[in-house]
């Protein structure tokens, strides 16, 4: 069904009239609910110039600069260990030696069942303790804390992912490389991994914006990325004798979702023109939730392929 | 070991916390999502043009941000001296809403053209069709992402625990500062979540089965 319009009749003149009346009626409890959180923010003096100047101020520029970075560091480290935690997991996933197969099997099942904030928050504190054998000074605890757990967790994902993608490449293509007298390792390097990424593509970037989403996690155990940087902004700004959680918050809240948005729409073009070709495996579909044990539920969705068992 | 049963009443708590976030959000999310997936199929575009925004928006913000956003910029506009527990629900079924949305749409785009032809050409309107055509027969294909979506949400509301509300999280982070084995921690307060996620999984299993039609 594209587009939703089987759902109702072509508008008569009548329905037209009622469609403009109910559109009229839509905008203004739309406009009016704004109008309100306007207004009461503006009585509390939210929304006063003097409050929003603060980001003329050059140490507050800095501030948001420093964490944009700080989060773009944590989630460059995080996407590229757990892109190569999850092509490793996969393969051990789908090995023929079953110690292998099982322990890998666990990790993913383990990991993927906790709550990364959980995971984050026991390797923080485990960092904390042996900070002085490990050398970290600073916020090294932190930061090692924030990576570790976001490539386990996105790690397992995906493996999943790409384990999908994997079992969905035709049988036939394993056969034929076998037949040519290729190793296990080659026919997994060479013909079925490509394939396998090619079609999860847009699956697999949907995951590193979930990644990137959960940087902000490291807030909680203290990291300074951009949230962290925020709240602290805001607590520390006093403007008329208030906070400024208002204006950074709204602020910040715009980078998150441009930045996310930025990379989604990476993930919805390659989907596209993936489905322009015509070689190879269909190409996954990327706007599907992709939360976080979900990835499964993408995955089966590709047609053309036996869809990986999950349990 | 010792530090479960030592600490059982709060780990009980803990528990029964997550439990109730869980629910609570998860409900304010079903109720949402669907009412918004309404909102992107129907003929009124300001409506649609909202679901869309609201959907775009909220997948592509950070959960914690939605926290530090219903902690601190509600209470500006609504709520005031509302508890920890009422505001986590709103950031989390807000959240939540807008992947369950998604779920839903997908779903009502899984149900054959001429069911909605059919109800149309016996004279209904768009919310009779929606609401006794479509969505019973979408509500087969949306049991599954749903189930995942709520698993998630589970996992999610350990941050929560972070915004001052007594959940599983909150008791880990309280045992690991009193200095406890942070492996027996993470692997009990691991246990509490999985008991849940896969209470909700048997559970969606088991409304497949009944609610399953073989096609």
């Amino acid at each position: 069904m594209s587009g939703a319009s089987v759902l109702y009749d072509v508008p008569g003149r009548k329905a037209k009239a009622r469609n403009r009346v109910y559109t009229v009626l839509g905008s203004l409890a739309l406009l009016g609910l704004l109008a309100f959180a306007f207004l009461r923010l503006n009585s509390r003096g939210q929304l006063d110039p003097e409050v929003w100047n603060i980001f003329n101020n050059a140490g507050v520029r800095t501030g948001i600069r420093d964490g944009v970075l700080t989060t773009l560091q944590v989630f460059a480290v995080a996407a590229v260990l757990s892109l190569a935690l999850g092509a490793l997991l996969a393969v051990a996933r789908l090995s023929v030696h079953k110690p292998v197969s099982w322990l890998a099997t666990s990790f993913i099942e383990l990991f993927r069942a906790v709550p990364l904030l959980i995971t984050i928050y026991a390797v923080w504190v485990t960092l904390l303790a042996n900070r002085d054998s490990l050398g970290l000074g600073g916020s090294g605890p932190q930061f090692w804390a924030l990576v570790i757990g976001l490539t386990v967790y996105n790690g397992a994902v995906q493996a999943e992912v790409l384990r999908a993608g994997i079992n969905a490449v035709p049988t036939g293509q394993r056969e034929a490389a076998y037949a040519l007298g290729m190793s296990k390792t080659q026919v997994m390097v060479t013909v079925l991994i490509p394939q396998a990424v090619r079609a999860m593509l847009p699956t697999i970037i949907s995951q590193l914006v979930v990644t990137l989403k959960d940087t902000s996690l490291g807030y909680i155990i203290t990291f300074e990325e951009l949230l962290f940087t925020a709240r602290q902004m805001s607590t520390n700004i006093i403007v008329n004798g208030n906070d400024t959680y208002v204006p950074v918050i709204i602020v910040t809240g715009s980078i998150y979702v441009g930045m996310c948005l930025a990379l989604s729409s990476l993930a919805n073009w390659i989907e596209r023109r993936g489905r322009r070709t015509r070689t190879g495996i269909a190409v996954a579909s990327a706007g599907e939730p992709v939360t976080a044990a979900d990835a499964m539920e993408v995955a089966e969705a590709v047609p053309g392929g036996p869809a990986a068992k999950q349990d | 070991m010792n530090v479960l049963l030592d600490y059982l009443p709060e780990f009980r708590d803990g528990f029964l916390g997550t439990l109730a976030i869980t629910a609570s959000s998860g409900l304010l999310a079903l109720v949402l999502g669907v009412l918004i997936a309404g909102f992107r199929v129907s003929p009124i575009p300001p409506l649609r043009a909202f679901g869309t925004g609201w959907v775009t928006v909220l997948r592509n913000t950070p959960l914690t941000l939605l926290f530090l956003v219903a902690f601190f910029v509600v209470p500006q506009i609504l709520f005031q001296g509302a508890s920890p527990f009422v505001l986590a629900t709103l950031a989390l079924g807000f959240y939540t809403s807008s992947f369950v949305c998604e779920a839903v749409r997908s779903g009502i785009n899984t149900v054959p053209l001429g069911q909605a032809e059919a109800a149309r050409s016996i004279g209904m309107t768009f919310t009779q069709t929606l609401r006794l055509i479509v969505l019973p027969q979408a509500t087969r294909t949306v049991l599954a992402p749903l189930s995942s979506i709520l698993i998630a949400l589970t996992k999610n509301s350990a941050i929560a625990g972070a915004f001052s509300f007594a959940e599983l999280f909150s008791v880990s982070k309280l045992l690991n500062d009193k200095g406890y084995t942070v492996a027996w921690i993470f692997l009990w307060t691991a246990l509490g979540y999985l008991v849940i996620t896969f209470s909700i999984s048997g559970l969606f299993r088991l409304l497949e089965r009944r609610m399953g039609v073989a096609r």
